[in-house]
């Protein structure tokens, strides 16, 4: 039936709002990927090890198993325990742990990597060994840590289109309802992949001005 | 827990599980090739193959590989491209994971060092030879663990095919947890089968790249 890219204008506005869900999804998957990545460092490295052993077999299984895997079980294991979320905060959830697990892998070596050195000195003028993490190890680590951290992110923008599955109305499944529509799935998933794509672009060019601000910065 | 569901519904898990290893193994080789195929072209004398090896890996890795799917499944009849659900699921996976391959491939023969290639090339190899029998038996070495890493992402990425109903494990578990309501069962049933899968890849890999070294 070829092509015919002139039904996209008549629902540029669903892609557009899809857009705007997926940026915004995206960004708070990313943001507690980041701190949720540093919570999990901590306990995976300093916990007791009554916490630290499960955690660890926790966070193994969450590398282990598919993304698309984990949100099932989040979105419809809440749901069984009671806990009725709307789709898109289950979706948020699922991508922010994921990537937290894989950002604290990523936070424990360069902590681990900190010269002990501060540890010490901060514990010298009398910071506890908490406040030592929180204000003199982590921020170092943390500043080693963000170009890496930078690339789980792109990685995160690109498997939100899985929170579609779950019937979160982002850019994915925006594309979806326009295919219903119009019984073009080409021409709208193209559509789609190109404004993932130019999302991409502008991620990665703010992740270069960051890198090379840590540089400037050592 | 309901482990009476689980021994009911097991056997459907390990067939399923037998349908992710078919998408694991042709989706690595199909990879494989559009990896060594793409890092040849980022590295080849001619621009036109360097732009168009480096837009392959630039387009694929800059968009989800569920859209990608999507496109060749669902829009790949309006051109002429009738493929069934797994064909089409390891040919998209497989064009995909083969952008990532490019980039570690290229990365683990840019990484050899210059001199070698020049080395040989004084010695009376041709550029042929010289990539071949110099180059390429170094670079392989360095390879295996990055492709080790790519290969794990591949298995967990055939998790998508779900999404155009292919019944491997996933799917399957997708299925289950609508007809019992029993998620976390369900999941320990996939998530089970996916770890042995990816445990046993990565020992084997490990295995390969203790071979492979030369200590």
């Amino acid at each position: 039936m070829g092509l015919d890219f002139t039904v996209v204008p008549g629902h540029l506005d669903i892609i557009l709002l899809g857009c705007a869900w997926t940026i915004g999804i995206a960004l708070a998957a990313a943001l507690l990927s980041f701190f949720g990545g540093i919570v999990f460092a901590v306990i995976a490295l300093y916990a007791p090890w009554i916490i630290r052993q499960p955690f660890r077999l926790l966070e193994w299984v969450f590398m282990g198993t598919p993304l698309l895997l984990q949100l099932f079980l989040i979105y419809f294991g809440l749901v069984q325990i009671g806990i009725d979320l709307p789709a898109f905060v289950a979706g948020i959830i699922g991508l922010g742990l994921h990537f937290a697990v894989y950002n604290s892998e990523l936070i424990q070596t360069a902590i681990l990597s900190v010269d002990k050195g501060q540890m010490e000195a901060a514990r010298t003028v009398g910071l506890s060994r908490g406040q030592a993490l929180r204000k003199v190890v982590i921020p170092q680590a943390v500043r080693d840590v963000i170009p890496p951290i930078g690339n789980n992110m792109i990685a995160l923008l690109k498997d939100s289109a899985l929170v579609s599955v779950i019937g979160v109305s982002e850019l994915t499944l925006s594309a979806q309802r326009a295919i219903g529509a119009t019984y073009r799935p080409f021409e709208f998933y193209l559509v789609a992949a190109l404004f993932y794509y130019v999302i991409n672009l502008g991620m990665e060019a703010v992740q270069r001005r960051i890198e090379r601000r840590i540089a400037i910065s050592r | 827990m309901d482990i009476d569901l689980m021994m009911r519904v097991y056997p459907f898990f390990l067939a399923a599980a037998w349908t992710t290893i078919q998408l694991s193994v042709l989706t690595a080789l199909l990879g494989l090739t559009m990896g060594a195929l793409g890092a040849s072209a980022r590295l080849s004398r001619f621009a036109l193959l360097r732009f168009i090896g480096a837009a392959y890996v630039s387009l694929f890795r800059g968009t989800p590989a569920l859209i990608q799917l999507f496109i060749l499944y669902f829009g790949g009849p309006q051109i002429g491209i009738q493929l069934d659900a797994f064909e089409a699921g390891v040919i998209g996976l497989g064009i995909n994971a083969g952008a990532y391959m490019t980039e570690t491939i290229r990365g683990a023969i840019i990484s050899i060092d210059k001199g070698q290639r020049e080395a040989a090339r004084t010695l009376g190899l041709s550029q042929w030879q010289a990539t071949y029998k110099v180059v390429l038996p170094q670079a392989a070495r360095l390879m295996v663990r990055p492709l080790g890493v790519n290969l794990n992402m591949l298995i967990k990425a055939t998790a998508l095919v779900a999404a155009i109903s292919v019944v491997e494990l996933t799917y399957t578990a997708q299925r289950y947890i609508g007809s019992t309501y029993k998620p976390f069962e369900m999941f320990l049933l996939a998530g089970v089968l996916y770890m042995i899968i990816i445990y046993a890849t990565g020992r084997a890999v490990a295995w390969l790249d203790r071979r492979v070294q030369i200590t």
